[in-house]
């Protein structure tokens, strides 16, 4: 996500990185290529104007020519501009004593509502509170049914009922149930409509004023251009949003419109989703978010989906085994497994300071990290469970047979197994050291391609020693060669 | 209502966008500035035409206008000749209006296989359904293959249409291979001689590399099942889409070859402005356009009326 917008800010502060001097003329260019990137990326034009106005204005008022590094300060700045931009977001959604909260959701069609109810339904499962569907979307057919699947999915008890009733009695009559079921949080899942209209705003509001929701939130698609800003400002004006949900941000949306629409109508954005399964809907960080977007990583993120795919005990237990040195093959081959459901390893890299760039060069030379890491998991895979407890077994003839299993040559095992050696030495070592000492640590290991799944790659498959059947097929081809380049010769005298 | 008014009225608010803000910009009698045409640029941005476009229009009136005492009319013939180039492309390629079929290419042998793709809640079924009862008011016998397995009651929609419009539906359970849903779809169409098949897909984003792969399979089996097929590859695009409809058009080519592109949504919607960059960078044509949610409301379109819809 953001990609172009990243380019564009890249290819801007280019000129600074190099060391160039900062003069206003080029502060006055390196913004026009920032103006040009946002307004590529959907960014509202008046939220450009003011963005660029106010980093320039703040770029001269600090003093930042004279500072000592002024390219970085810049960076600095946008960032925190950027940050202001978006931000600040409180996401909490406070429940209720004794009564249930109710969350209204709303937006235009084919937005994604629906489907950001179930995960807003499960987001909040996963914080240990029970929440209820409505299906108040009598609009679209099949609205009804997709409710009805999502809650089955999640285990969610959901109200719906036939269309003729209307969506105001569904909803009130929903918020009955929800009262007499075992139910903290209701999530009225309304109409959408091509686009803003009074009949839809005022079927809109009469559900606001009859039903009272604790909080409404807009649901908009990040790939809406200009229009979002509109939209937004619409339903804000009818219905005084308390957030924003940005769906299909995983996609390569420009996200013109996270960027634009909480300062023209001061809505804050909440929450993201960041792909079609429904636990991919994320909390909403603008400092993370303009970080990413000035190509700076966001570690923060990394971290938490670590935390979400690896529980407390499982990680004590990992660095328990580490410290002991019995950290074997079969407990990598686990936590492979986990990472891979963290995410894709390019989005992944990503999130890690400076790597983003050699992610988009994988791209463009057509390396996939997760073929690569698909490679180990085969080589593993083809060892007997012996043989992943102990490594020290696997000998000439084992390694061949691993090797074949696996369909990689033989040498692939062998740098394999040197790396795993190398690294559950040094794990050894770290086990012992403070964090900063750890981190440096983990720099060397870095360096020496462990954490790089493609460190390998590039390097064509290495030939093992020529066996008997290829020695003699070596040996005929010469013979060949030798009777043909004789030919030759004796056509070339004639 | 004639096509002409209908347009107009979906795309009253770009002209009310463009135009009550414009008609402050330009007087008549004023010399033209950089400001005022700077002031035009953040308007022509708000249509969603890209920077590259807006840019375009902005240089051709800077080059004709600039300095002059502003004639209204005559910036008017600029900013409407220059965006009827952009988005004619290269062939000034156009159709006829009254045979609503002349934009689709449905080749010679029977069935013609029209695959319809596109991202997540652009309007892809709803789209397909308007475009079957197209082919069915021209005479033409259509076949539906639900190919949208994957997200809940996408099956259950389009079976609901095809209710409505009378033709035939094939379907599979929900989680089924798509591709099987488009071969079997053909077959069908084979077996009864039918015109027309129309094959839905699961909405995707450009991004997700193993559903484009899922779409390029989709595409193979339908040309092995019916040679030469299929004719029509199109793509489905919000009309509120911004510049990642540009990215959307060049990756769902990459994967399918799209023929063309449907815009729908516009009825309402400000924009619609996308197609411009679009066409210019990417040289896809809009074929049709979807003005309202009606099943009727679907139109060939037309770049004349397009532009002169939006400044009428």
């Amino acid at each position: 996500m953001f990609e172009s917008m990243t380019r564009g800010f890249d290819s801007a502060l280019s000129f600074f990185r190099m060391g160039g001097k900062l003069t206003e003329s080029n502060i006055d260019g390196g913004l026009r290529q920032v103006r040009q990137a946002l307004l590529e990326a959907d960014v509202n034009y008046d939220v450009v104007q003011q963005f660029t106005d106010r980093v320039k204005a703040a770029a001269l008022g600090q003093d930042l020519l004279k500072s000592v590094n002024p390219s970085q300060q810049f960076v600095h700045l946008l960032y925190q501009e950027l940050a202001a931009l978006m931000g600040p977001v409180d996401h909490e959604i406070k429940l209720r004593k004794g009564d249930v909260t109710v969350l209204m959701m709303c937006g235009l069609q084919g937005s994604g509502k629906t489907t950001t109810c179930g995960k807003l339904a499960k987001l909040l499962q996963s914080q240990g509170v029970r929440p209820m569907l409505v299906a108040a979307d009598l609009q679209r057919p099949a609205a009804i049914e997709q409710l009805r699947v999502l809650g089955a999915q999640l285990g969610v008890p959901v109200h719906a009922e036939d269309p003729s009733v209307g969506p105001v009695k569904v909803c009130q009559n929903g918020v009955a149930q929800a009262r007499k079921l075992d139910v903290q949080v209701v999530i009225l899942d309304t109409a959408g409509r091509l686009h803003v209209d009074a009949a839809l705003m005022k079927e809109l509001e009469e559900i606001d004023r009859k039903v009272l929701p604790q909080q409404i939130f807009l649901v908009t698609d990040a790939m809406t251009g200009q229009d979002a800003v509109n939209s937004a400002k619409a339903f804000n004006d009818s219905l005084e949003l308390d957030g924003c949900i940005l769906t299909k941000l995983d996609g390569d949306a420009r996200g013109g419109a996270a960027l634009s629409i909480k300062s023209v109508t001061g809505v804050p954005i909440k929450f993201i989703g960041v792909g079609e399964q429904l636990d991919k809907l994320e909390l909403f960080h603008p400092e993370r978010m303009a970080s990413r977007i000035l190509g700076m990583g966001d570690v923060v993120s990394l971290v938490e989906r670590a935390q979400q795919q690896f529980s407390q005990e499982q990680l004590e237990e990992q660095q328990k085994k580490m410290a002991s040195g019995s950290f074997t093959l079969l407990d990598f081959q686990k936590q492979m497994g986990q990472i891979k459901q963290m995410g894709s390893i390019m989005d992944l890299m990503k999130m890690i300071p400076g790597m983003g760039k050699i992610a988009e060069s994988f791209g463009a030379m057509n390396i996939n990290p997760e073929k690569e890491m698909g490679r180990v998991e085969a080589i593993i895979s083809s060892m007997t469970p012996k043989e992943r407890l102990n490594p020290d077994l696997i000998d000439h003839s084992r390694r061949r047979r691993i090797a074949r299993g696996a369909g990689v040559a033989p040498a692939e095992v062998n740098g394999l197994l040197k790396q795993f050696n190398e690294m559950s030495g040094l794990m050894k070592k770290m086990s012992g050291m403070g964090t900063i000492q750890r981190f440096q640590a983990m720099r060397q290991m870095g360096n020496a391609g462990f954490f790089d799944p493609t460190s390998q790659m590039g390097i064509p498959k290495l030939r093992t020693a020529p066996e008997v059947g290829d020695r003699r097929a070596a040996e005929e081809k010469k013979k060949k060669a030798r009777k043909e380049a004789k030919a030759q010769r004796k056509r070339n005298r004639r | 209502m004639g096509l002409l008014d209908r347009l107009k009225a979906g795309l009253k608010r770009t002209k009310d966008l463009l135009f009550t803000d414009v008609r402050d910009l330009f007087k008549s009698g004023e010399p033209l500035t950089e400001e005022r045409l700077e002031q035009f640029f953040a308007r022509l941005i708000a249509t969603d035409m890209g920077v590259a476009a807006a840019n375009a229009i902005r240089e051709e009136l800077r080059k004709e206008h600039l300095g002059r005492l502003v004639d209204v009319d005559a910036i008017w013939a600029t900013v409407k000749a220059q965006l009827k180039l952009l988005l004619k492309g290269g062939e000034g390629t156009s159709w006829n209006q009254t045979e609503p079929l002349s934009a689709l290419n449905l080749g010679e042998s029977k069935p013609a296989v029209i695959l319809v793709a596109g991202v997540n809640g652009v309007g892809k079924t709803t789209s397909i359904a308007k475009l079957a009862n197209l082919l069915k008011k021209n005479g033409k016998s259509v076949v539906l293959a639900a190919g949208d397995t994957f997200r809940a009651a996408a099956v259950e929609q389009l079976t609901l249409w095809s209710k409505r419009l009378d033709c035939e539906i094939v379907t599979k359970p929900a989680g089924s291979d798509p591709a099987s849903v488009a071969h079997a779809g053909c077959s069908r169409a084979l077996e009864i001689g039918a015109d027309v098949v129309i094959v839905d897909t699961a909405g995707r984003l450009q991004t997700q590399a193993n559903l484009m792969k899922e779409l390029e399979k989709i595409h193979r089996v339908i040309s092995a099942r019916v040679p030469g097929a299929p004719q029509e590859v199109l793509l489905v695009l919000d009309a509120t889409t911004g510049q990642n409809g540009v990215i959307q058009a060049k990756s769902f080519s990459q994967a399918v070859h799209c023929t063309g592109l449907v815009l729908a949504k516009l009825d309402g919607t400000a924009k619609g402005g996308v197609v411009v960059a679009i066409r210019q960078s990417m040289n896809l044509p809009v074929k049709f356009v979807g003005v309202g949610e009606q099943i009727d409301d679907l139109e060939v379109f037309d770049a004349e009326q397009f532009v002169e819809a939006l400044f009428a």
